[in-house]
């Protein structure tokens, strides 16, 4: 008897039309949980390091988390994992919604794609019966609009269909999955969902999920549930409203759009408006919020409202959360009115609310200097919202223009050239990042920037304050209920960390310090990843109610597995490494792990290679980031250690520099 | 007059426009009636769907009532606020025209019964889990005259006085009598 998963992975060849119900192996349930851990190696084991993300070997995994389904409260995430065609290194993106649970309760783990259908299909998994059904009448539907026709066609209104609109049909390299009020959205992976001739994926289940010792697990659960909502009744003081609470930032129910509007930049990640709000304009966008929203809404199992309807005169309805409120709005120097507007055009058509803004902006900014000329812009309108509207179409449907900037500002820029690199300016890893750009380093953010593979700040960062607070006091108030830190240590990191002076960054928290914050931070995002717990109320907002210390016994309880701290920690490590090695495989190195040159003004080029030295060789990284061949013995992982024997990626002489490794496009 | 009984009326109170659409009240459902209790959870086991159609902004928390054997005849189609509901939407019969409120292996009725255990909850599970308030729970007491009750047992014994005379019917009371 398997508890908590079910055991069953489905596996679908869309080359042949075959379609196999497949066991897995419990044993790499204890060594890499699930979700994203068993992904990692899923990938590791079937896709060579020379396969193209459009190539049918790649796989595309849709994956629920170990313990999703479970009553684990806000358990819900699909973790979804590819080859990206913007990085082209492995994409983990993730979504939340009731996906995920629906397809544990038709008794599978993961959907396994391989292979590409010739022609438009989706998938339809009810319970055992599975079926491949042509997709030719879905062709060029809005991603929303293809769930509701599917649930219609299909007379299941309870099926949760996860689907790619016209961007992923036409593999645009920042292309979403689209699944209610959540989407996959980073990495391009709708693209390779486009690849592979999958418009959507269907799933209704009405079976059961097992717990291994039901009172138990009932009985963490509940204490969840209490914490959650004292926390809710005990916002965090001393921080910016949209931190003092749990979930994902809660930007449907909030109106006070100071902070993000003046600290984050407009147009392509390029100017901080540091007087934009005003009474005139607070009065404004709450009306515009307050007309367009009807209602916030939740992921399954969940009492966090991070989401919301939203209808505007004229549009359809769609659903939306977090910052993608603003980033159209603020890449188009416009207002909310717009911001809304334009999101409801680029939810149905599956794109990516960060990437998107910012390729439009970078094209507009090309345009103003001269790099993309008239007859490259031919027909573009003069207005500036038409503009975005203009790009918008014509990047998801590869028109013209559109089919240079559908790859995304970084492979853009190298086809455009003419210096269009430069304006290029706010990606890692070839790929775009949230609009900021701060004045002093924060050597915190210069790591988790650099080395996190998720290539997202915001799905490496969390649970410790992003500044320090101003005085003792309050740092003593704060650290008083902090038992989520895994040792007491972090709470006198946090103790002494000042706002300036001796003790302030760059330098303090210490290089030492920092590894070991960052570490923990990565860690706690790595165990969600892999049970289908949602960051929101984990690994993300300051004094989460599941942390490493409650986590072990959900593990035990709930899928009977014999789990303690030490086992836990050591398992996400396990599976972090499996990512990196995935990676480096793929030719990944120390030269790639860097945040944007710009992104703070005032820079310490000794202290950051101090940093990034101390912390490879704190994961068992050598110095070009590469896992060294005894932690990969460690890990269990000594089959990685042989496989980069063989490529010479690692060599048996410690002295000996390791062999360049590049995968072109 | 007769006595009068105290008697404690049950409610849960739903507040659709507070309704987050998450369905922790049908995960909680499920787990807490499976046996063993908590072993495994499963929606389509609960007796409480929330009938959610999020692009219209629908949302309703229904319990499982009564089973019907057979379809209405005629349905209803309800217009609030400008919203057309499902027709069955606001229905808590366990009925074969749709598949809430079914056993999904042997296709045996659901009814809610307030989470009934022993000791006795503080409150329906479904309650405790929604922490968005769409559904409170509220007992009140009601004191209930027994005279309308005596006046039922009247009709009762006067069709079988009426049938075997009252000397017979008198015979057989006080023989029950006897007996308790």
């Amino acid at each position: 008897m398997r508890y908590a998963e079910t055991g069953f992975n489905l596996e679908i060849d869309l080359s042949r039309g075959g379609i196999e119900r497949v066991q897995t192996d419990p044993r790499d349930t204890e060594l890499y949980l699930g979700g994203l851990g068993t992904n990692a190696k899923i990938l590791w084991d079937r896709v060579a390091p020379e396969t193209e993300p459009f190539s049918p070997d790649n796989l595309l995994i849709l994956s629920a988390g170990l313990l999703c389904g479970t009553p684990a409260v806000g358990c819900n995430r699909t973790i979804v994992s590819t080859i990206s065609p913007q990085t082209l290194l492995m994409a983990f993106s993730m979504m939340g919604g009731f996906w995920a649970p629906e397809l544990k309760y038709a008794g599978y783990d993961k959907v396994i794609l391989r292979g590409k259908s010739p022609d438009l299909v989706y998938l339809w998994i009810h319970n055992d019966k599975v079926e491949i059904r042509d997709a030719s009448h879905l062709r060029g539907k809005g991603a929303v609009e293809t769930a509701e026709l599917i649930r219609q066609e299909l007379k299941e209104p309870k099926a949760q269909v996860a689907a790619i609109g016209v961007a992923g049909e036409n593999r645009v390299y920042f292309a979403s999955i689209e699944q209610g009020r959540s989407s996959a959205s980073r990495g391009g992976i709708g693209a390779v969902m486009g690849d592979k001739g999958v418009k959507a994926i269907a799933v209704r289940g009405t079976k059961d999920i097992h717990i291994a010792r039901p009172i138990e697990y009932m009985e963490l659960c509940n204490e969840v549930l209490k914490y959650i909502k004292w926390r809710n009744e005990n916002p965090i003081q001393g921080v910016m409203p949209i931190l003092a609470g749990l979930g994902s930032p809660q930007e449907m129910a909030v109106n006070d759009e100071k902070w993000h509007t003046e600290n984050f930049m407009w147009g392509n990640s390029r100017i901080r408006r540091k007087d934009f709000w005003n009474e005139e304009i607070e009065k404004k966008w709450t009306e515009t919020m307050a007309h367009a929203r009807q209602r916030l809404i939740s992921c399954y199992n969940c009492p966090m409202k991070c989401g919301a309807t939203l209808s505007l005169p004229g549009l359809p309805t769609y659903m939306m959360k977090c910052f993608s409120k603003l980033t159209y709005t603020m890449a188009a120097w416009s207002d909310l009115d717009f911001g809304l507007r334009i999101a409801q055009r680029a939810t149905e058509y599956g794109v990516d609310a960060y990437s998107t803004p910012q390729v439009m902006a970078f094209a507009l900014e090309l345009y103003e200097a001269g790099i993309l000329t008239e007859q490259d812009m031919a027909g573009l309108p003069s207005g500036n919202e038409e503009r975005f509207y203009w790009l918008l179409d014509r990047i998801v449907r590869r028109e013209g223009i559109g089919d240079v900037l559908a790859d995304g500002t970084y492979w853009a820029a190298q086809q455009i050239g003419k210096g269009a690199e430069a304006y290029a300016h706010n990606n890692i890893k070839k790929h775009e990042q949230l609009p900021l750009k701060l004045s002093m380093l924060n050597p915190i953010y210069f790591l988790m920037y650099a080395t996190g593979e998720k290539i997202n700040i915001t799905q490496i960062e969390g649970q410790f304050p992003q500044t320090p607070f101003p005085t003792r006091a309050e740092r003593e108030a704060f650290v008083k209920d902090w038992f989520q830190v895994p040792e007491e240590k972090f709470k006198h990191y946090f103790l002494d960390w000042e706002l300036r002076g001796e003790k302030s960054i760059p330098y303090y928290p210490t290089v030492d310090m920092c590894c070991e914050i960052v570490d923990w931070q990565e860690r706690m995002h790595y165990i969600d990843d892999a049970l289908g717990m949602c960051s929101g109320l984990s690994s993300f907002p300051l004094k989460p109610p599941y942390h490493i210390h409650n986590y072990p016994k959900f593990i035990s309880a709930g899928a009977g597995i014999d789990m303690d701290e030490a086992k836990l920690t050591q398992a996400a490590k396990r599976y972090r490494t499996l990512v990196r090695a995935f990676n480096i495989r793929r030719g990944m190195r120390r030269k790639d792990e860097k945040p944007p040159e710009n992104h703070w003004k005032k820079r310490f080029p000794e202290l950051e290679k101090e940093l990034l030295d101390t912390y490879y060789k704190f994961k068992g990284w050598n110095q070009d980031g590469i896992p060294t061949r005894e932690s990969l013995q460690e890990l269990d992982l000594g089959y990685v250690g042989e496989d980069f024997l063989k490529r010479g990626i690692l060599t048996d002489r410690v002295d000996e520099p390791s062999k360049e490794i590049s995968t072109g496009k | 007059m007769g006595e009068k009984k105290k008697k404690i009326v049950k409610t849960i109170k739903v507040d659709a426009d507070k309704c987050n659409g998450c369905r922790a009240c049908e995960t909680i459902c499920s787990a807490f009636h499976a046996l063993p209790r908590y072993s495994s959870n499963n929606p389509a086991r609960s007796r409480i769907r929330v009938i959610r159609e999020p692009l219209k902004d629908i949302y309703v928390p229904v319990y499982a009532g009564e089973y019907a054997k057979a379809e209405c005849m005629g349905r209803d189609k309800y217009v609030i606020d400008g919203k057309e509901y499902d027709e069955c939407a606001f229905c808590r019969a366990s009925c074969s025209s749709r598949d809430l409120f079914i056993e999904p292996d042997s296709g045996l009725p659901l009814k809610c019964d307030m989470c009934e255990s022993d000791p006795a909850l503080e409150k329906p599970l479904c309650v405790q889990w929604c922490l968005v308030d769409a559904l409170t729970y509220e007992e009140r007491e009601e004191e209930v005259e027994e005279d309308a009750k005596l006046d039922d047992v009247e009709t009762g014994l006067e069709s079988l006085v009426n049938k075997y005379g009252r000397h017979k019917v008198m015979d057989a009371i006080a023989r029950m009598s006897k007996k308790d």
